[in-house]
């Protein structure tokens, strides 16, 4: 018999053999996100006069194959700030959840003031709750302590709303914690395609305060109609969102109207074409 | 000879359900000169009677800096006041850091609640000897919150805490009413005479005796007044707001000509 502590409470060997942990020691190293599997296309947002509107389509993809086609990949927090994501939609459902706990426990926070009769603050500024500007540097915080671990988080993000002044606000961040903020932003592919399209109407932060709503929405509407012509990674039916003080206004099974593929038969040079 | 056995640790009730050690820390509370608080709709202030140990030595700081937006009044041991001084300091830096904005004053003094409570249920650890008045301003205005030793804390009009504070506390519970609406000036005045009455028969405020504390919010560019310290000279054209002896009827009763020569000291 086995008198020694380290036998204590474990089955006996003389009895049922020695035991088999094998299966618990995975041989190697710790092993951490190398690329992302499951994947979303880009993301695209830009500035208007009173607020942001963002946009991305539906799909997550596995490799070229278009695997799941009803992925939401704009999500909103507090009902001031939408978020878009790009890249691992793992990572995306991770830091979806995270966002969730933050949120919930920020609306605890909420502080009954002492005099709260003559609070006419908008929807948009809750006093005490985090702002799109508050969330973003967290973000930036969060990607950056991740990537530093050498287990990043494969996203790129886009976090719009509005910041402590109540000004529209638009930044990126990603995987390596890289954060920048412009009139208007796009992730993934839509940073070669859809940018220049939206800096056309974009270009500075006064061109932006001079966009309406309406014309935000036409180009964004334009862009995604671009990003499904040309990335071979994408769909035609996407989520958008318009961020302003009144709170989110958030569609998420949009369908691109007025295709033309007119324009396909003039493009030559791929494939197994011989003229 | 009685002695009371219930008293050797923080952990133990005694058969009357009471524990003697956290009430000895709020004592020492008790044993501290007084401070005083008040949170109007723009602004809070606090106020302190500093004690010097001996006629050669300097005045006691009572009043401390945390961050831009948060200052803290103290009422006790010193020493423990300095271990939570920090402890905020430090959490408001990391808060600014990770999210850019003031921290919310009401989850930084959650934070030192708990870690007061943690003292109150631990063998061989005793209750901070101190009780803190913090004043701050966040996102949603402006803020006074009590702290005691217990680990208890309350958000607060007005208060004071320490030696006599009970005088204060009288008055100002008088002039309740008017806190909300006053101004940054009448607000420290308040102050200044809430901390008159708790004085002992001799004694009155003096620029080395007195501390001022001011945080404000600014709601039109939504932007903070940081929190300032006034000692020595600076106290000077406050204390001449409550020089005069009307001591009740507090700011309004102050005629015009009073308040024009406060300004000109400060020109």
């Amino acid at each position: 018999m086995d008198h020694r502590p380290q036998a204590w409470g474990r089955p006996r060997d003389d009895v049922y053999g020695a035991y088999d942990a094998s299966y618990l020691n995975n041989s190697g190293p710790r092993t951490v996100t190398q690329s992302p599997v499951v994947t979303g296309t880009s993301v695209i947002a830009i500035k208007y006069k009173d607020g942001v509107v963002m946009a991305a389509d539906n799909l997550a993809s596995y490799g070229s194959l278009a695997r799941f086609t009803d992925v939401k990949r704009l999500r909103t927090f507090l009902d001031t700030t939408v978020i878009g994501f790009g890249g691992d939609v793992s990572d995306m459902q991770f830091l979806d959840r995270h966002l969730k706990e933050l949120a919930t426990d920020e609306s605890y926070e909420v502080e009954p003031t002492l005099d709260d009769e003559d609070d006419e603050e908008s929807s948009s500024s809750k006093p005490g709750h985090l702002n799109a500007a508050n969330l973003f540097k967290y973000l930036q915080k969060l990607m950056y302590q991740r990537r530093n671990s050498f287990d990043p988080l494969w996203n790129q993000i886009l976090v719009a709303g509005l910041d402590s002044d109540s000004k529209p606000f638009l930044a990126s961040v990603d995987l390596r914690g890289t954060s920048f903020t412009s009139p208007s932003l796009a992730t993934g592919f839509g940073a070669a395609l859809a940018q220049p399209i939206m800096r056309k109407y974009a270009g500075t932060e006064e061109d932006a305060a001079k966009l309406t709503r309406e014309q935000a929405v036409e180009v964004v509407k334009e862009c995604m109609k671009v990003l499904f012509y040309r990335d071979a990674r994408s769909l035609d039916r996407y989520s958008i969102a318009v961020v302003n003080k009144d709170g989110i206004e958030l569609k998420e099974d949009e369908q691109l109207e007025k295709q033309s593929w007119a324009f396909a038969e003039r493009i030559k040079g791929y494939g197994t074409q011989t003229v | 000879m009685f002695r009371n056995n219930y008293d050797n640790d923080s952990v133990t009730f005694s058969p009357q359900g009471r524990i003697f050690q956290v009430e000895y820390a709020a004592e020492a509370v008790k044993q501290g000169s007084v401070v005083v608080g008040i949170a109007s709709k723009t602004h809070a202030v606090l106020v302190a009677i500093k004690r010097n140990a001996e006629e050669l030595s300097s005045y006691q700081k009572k009043l401390f800096p945390i961050d831009e937006h948060v200052g803290i009044a103290i009422a006790g041991l010193t020493s423990d006041a300095r271990v939570l001084s920090n402890f905020m300091k430090q959490q408001c830096l990391g808060h600014r850091l990770t999210y850019s904005r003031n921290m919310p004053i009401r989850s930084l003094v959650d934070m030192i609640g708990s870690k007061a409570q943690i003292n109150t249920q631990h063998y061989g650890k005793r209750p901070y000897g101190v009780g803190l008045l913090v004043a701050g301003v966040d996102d949603s205005g402006p803020h006074l919150f009590e702290f005691q030793p217990s680990g208890m804390t309350e958000e607060m009009i007005a208060f004071a805490i320490g030696a006599r504070s009970q005088m204060a506390r009288t008055y100002l519970e008088r002039n309740l009413d008017k806190f909300k609406t006053s101004t940054r000036e009448e607000l420290i005045e308040h102050g200044l005479r809430a901390l008159k009455e708790s004085l002992v028969q001799d004694r009155e405020l003096t620029v080395e005796n007195t501390s001022v504390g001011v945080v404000g919010y600014v709601k039109e560019t939504k932007k903070t007044e940081p929190f300032q310290v006034f000692d020595g000279h600076e106290v000077q054209r406050y204390l001449e707001l409550v020089a005069d002896d009307k001591k009740e009827g507090g700011p309004q009763a102050a005629t015009v000509e009073d308040e024009s020569t406060a300004m000109d000291v400060d020109a």
